[in-house]
């Protein structure tokens, strides 16, 4: 590990000259036979694998019409080809989305459309061999279905659907990804990706009551499984474990303390993220997403908050409705989500992000905030890929950016924003995100994080920017890692509610 | 499955190198991971890797980060009981690497 360096900064950040096969490998490691049977995939690569991929292929297709529609109307226009970050940090050149999509709409054309089937060579079709799947299985997971590229596709074609799909084709063979699925596998059995277990949470939780006692004198609590509470409090697991999520968590108690909010965490949900969604299988993601809904019914809570996660995020506002009931659309067969449908309180979004929970509070003259206690940062913010591209937030477009900003300024003197072309729908992932926070992707991550460092380094020189802050697991991870590799302190990335935690004042109010 | 030769015992590991069996563990076995890790092992780092494994027996999972800094203070002094103390200890991440040294399963998650 020591030996993965970060790559130099690019002076003007053109497209890098091409390094073909820089990536090329075997790829993450691969799920053992007892991760993938544990969560129903077959255990390995099964010996008729290529008719059942065909076919697993043929089923989405049918079954998504979007993924048919991206396989067929690539015209190679080039626009996508330097906006993906590892492309740009690894200079792979199979790494520019379209090329990433071919990997898969070559093997389409060979087995789905009638030129490829008879003229293979003259349309790019290929067979679908040994070496197709393994290269399938390395540059699939060279992506983080962040979604940058479609922003910029004259189609739309969203690269991140086709990597999903592959994943799924991949996992029904029995060629999984050793780190999602153990994960998957961890939230079946133990409620969460982290696999903490009920005790240590209640440990955790009490040490935390404890410390916020020491720091500011006040009983700030963290309730878990507390039945009739108004909120239910879904967030990463990362938010009881990790640093600096933690001081996040710290940030919503207060803020639910501030304004007198009943609420609750729950043992059995103790989980916001959703791994799901990044293997692409439904599910899997239905599966996960259901844990929520039991654990709200058993709790009779009124509304269901999340906290700073972004494809869990992404998972809630555009898919809980129709996976659980939580949000407008359960089917109306579906007897659970219509139950959870009459209980929730829909004077309010269901669900609310916990952005929108404190921003909500702030306009309302709700809460008090020291923000001279945040003088020592001058703050940047990093938009998340899946909060930026696939989610939204409050009642006006755009919301997932604003939101966000006004809590900072709310709470912070001092605010600048990074380059415009690599802020909002235009952000650039953190390098770590659709399932490939590994160590064994230290590499790829590392020169993924590249052109985020590149503006951040920036924002330090010309403002002397010194905290970063996010609203998401992943990035707060991957980051705290990376930092250092590019010669930043990884204390630099922190969470919004780390900085409300810092400038809040309870018991004024 | 990769497995380690310790004094002539043999160690199941996974990809990494983080054992397989918890119950195999000792301090030969420590030692030789922390090598490979390039750490030496003073007091200090048992302290840590002790606290690890009692922690996970009572829980099943090593301790949040925040948990095990405030035990390390608790035991060795508030100056001892932050995150710098145990990245100067265990510098690719004392949730990782001390685990691995620990003989405890990784974390792993959104971490």
């Amino acid at each position: 590990m020591a030996d993965i360096t970060a790559p130099a900064y690019r002076e003007f950040p053109i497209i890098p000259v091409l390094k073909p096969g820089s990536m090329e490998g075997k790829g993450p490691f691969v799920a053992s036979d007892k991760i993938n049977e544990a969560v129903g995939f077959p255990g390995h690569l099964v010996d008729d694998w290529h008719d059942k991929a065909i076919a697993k292929m043929g089923e989405l297709l049918s079954k998504y019409r979007s993924f048919k529609v991206f396989m067929d109307a690539c015209v190679h226009c080039g626009a996508c080809t330097d906006k993906c970050h590892y492309f740009i940090g690894t200079q792979d050149p199979k790494n520019m989305p379209v090329a990433r999509q071919d990997l898969m709409r070559s093997v389409y054309r060979r087995y789905f459309t009638l030129p490829g089937k008879l003229f293979p060579k003259l349309v790019g079709a290929r067979d679908l061999t040994r070496e197709v799947l393994d290269e399938w299985f390395n540059y699939y997971h060279q992506c983080s279905e962040c979604r940058r590229c479609s922003v910029f596709c004259p189609y739309g074609i969203d690269t991140a659907e086709i990597t999903m799909a592959a994943r799924e084709i991949l996992d029904s063979i029995g060629y999984g990804q050793k780190y999602s699925n153990e994960i998957i596998g961890k939230v079946h059995k133990i409620g969460n990706n982290l696999g903490l277990p009920g005790p240590a949470l209640l440990d955790t939780l009490e040490g935390l009551e404890e410390d916020v006692k020491d720091a500011i004198g006040i009983d700030v609590r963290f309730p878990i499984d507390v039945k009739g509470a108004e909120v239910l409090l879904i967030t990463p697991s990362a938010d009881f474990f990790a640093e600096p999520h933690i001081d996040s968590l710290i940030g919503y108690a207060k803020v639910f303390h501030a304004s007198g909010t009943s609420w609750t965490l729950s043992s059995m949900a103790s989980e916001a993220g959703n791994f799901g969604m990044f293997i692409g299988n439904y599910e899997q993601l239905r599966k996960i997403a259901l844990r929520i809904r039991e654990a709200a019914l058993e709790l009779g809570v009124k509304r269901i908050v999340v906290g700073e996660c972004g494809h869990a995020w992404r998972v809630a506002y555009s898919f809980w409705n129709t996976l659980s009931g939580v949000g407008d659309g359960a089917g109306e067969v579906d007897r659970f989500a219509q139950m959870l449908q009459k209980q929730l309180d829909h004077r309010y979004k269901q669900p609310t992000h916990i952005c929108e929970f404190t921003w909500d509070l702030i306009e309302r003259n709700a809460l008090t905030f020291d923000k001279s206690l945040n003088d020592k940062h001058i703050i940047t913010f990093h938009d998340s890929c899946n909060v930026a591209r696939g989610s939204r937030m409050g009642d006006l477009p755009g919301g997932q950016f604003e939101i966000p900003r006004n809590i900072i300024k709310a709470v912070a003197n001092n605010f600048v924003e990074m380059a415009p072309n690599t802020t909002r729908e235009q952000t650039f992932c953190c390098g770590g995100g659709g399932g490939v926070l590994t160590d064994d992707l230290l590499e790829l991550r590392v020169k993924g994080a590249l052109p985020r460092m590149e503006v951040l380094k920036q924002s330090v020189d010309e403002h002397g920017v010194n905290f970063m802050a996010t609203i998401c697991a992943i990035c707060k991870a991957q980051f705290t890692k990376v930092l250092p590799i590019y010669g930043f302190d990884r204390k630099m990335v922190g969470g919004v509610h780390q900085l409300v935690s810092n400038a809040i004042q309870l018991g004024q109010k | 499955m990769s497995s380690i030769e310790v004094g002539g015992k043999s160690y199941e590991t996974d990809e990494e190198g983080y054992l397989v069996n918890l119950a195999e563990w000792d301090m030969e076995v420590a030692n030789y991971i922390a090598q490979t890790e390039n750490i030496s092992m003073t007091e200090q780092h048992w302290e840590v890797v002790n606290f690890l494994r009692e922690y996970f027996e009572e829980y099943q999972i090593a301790p949040a980060v925040r948990v095990l800094t405030k035990a390390i203070g608790k035991k060795l002094g508030a100056e001892k009981g932050t995150s710098e103390y145990l990245y100067g200890l265990f510098p690719y991440g004392p949730g990782k690497q001390a685990c691995k040294i620990a003989g405890l399963p990784k974390p792993t998650g959104c971490i």
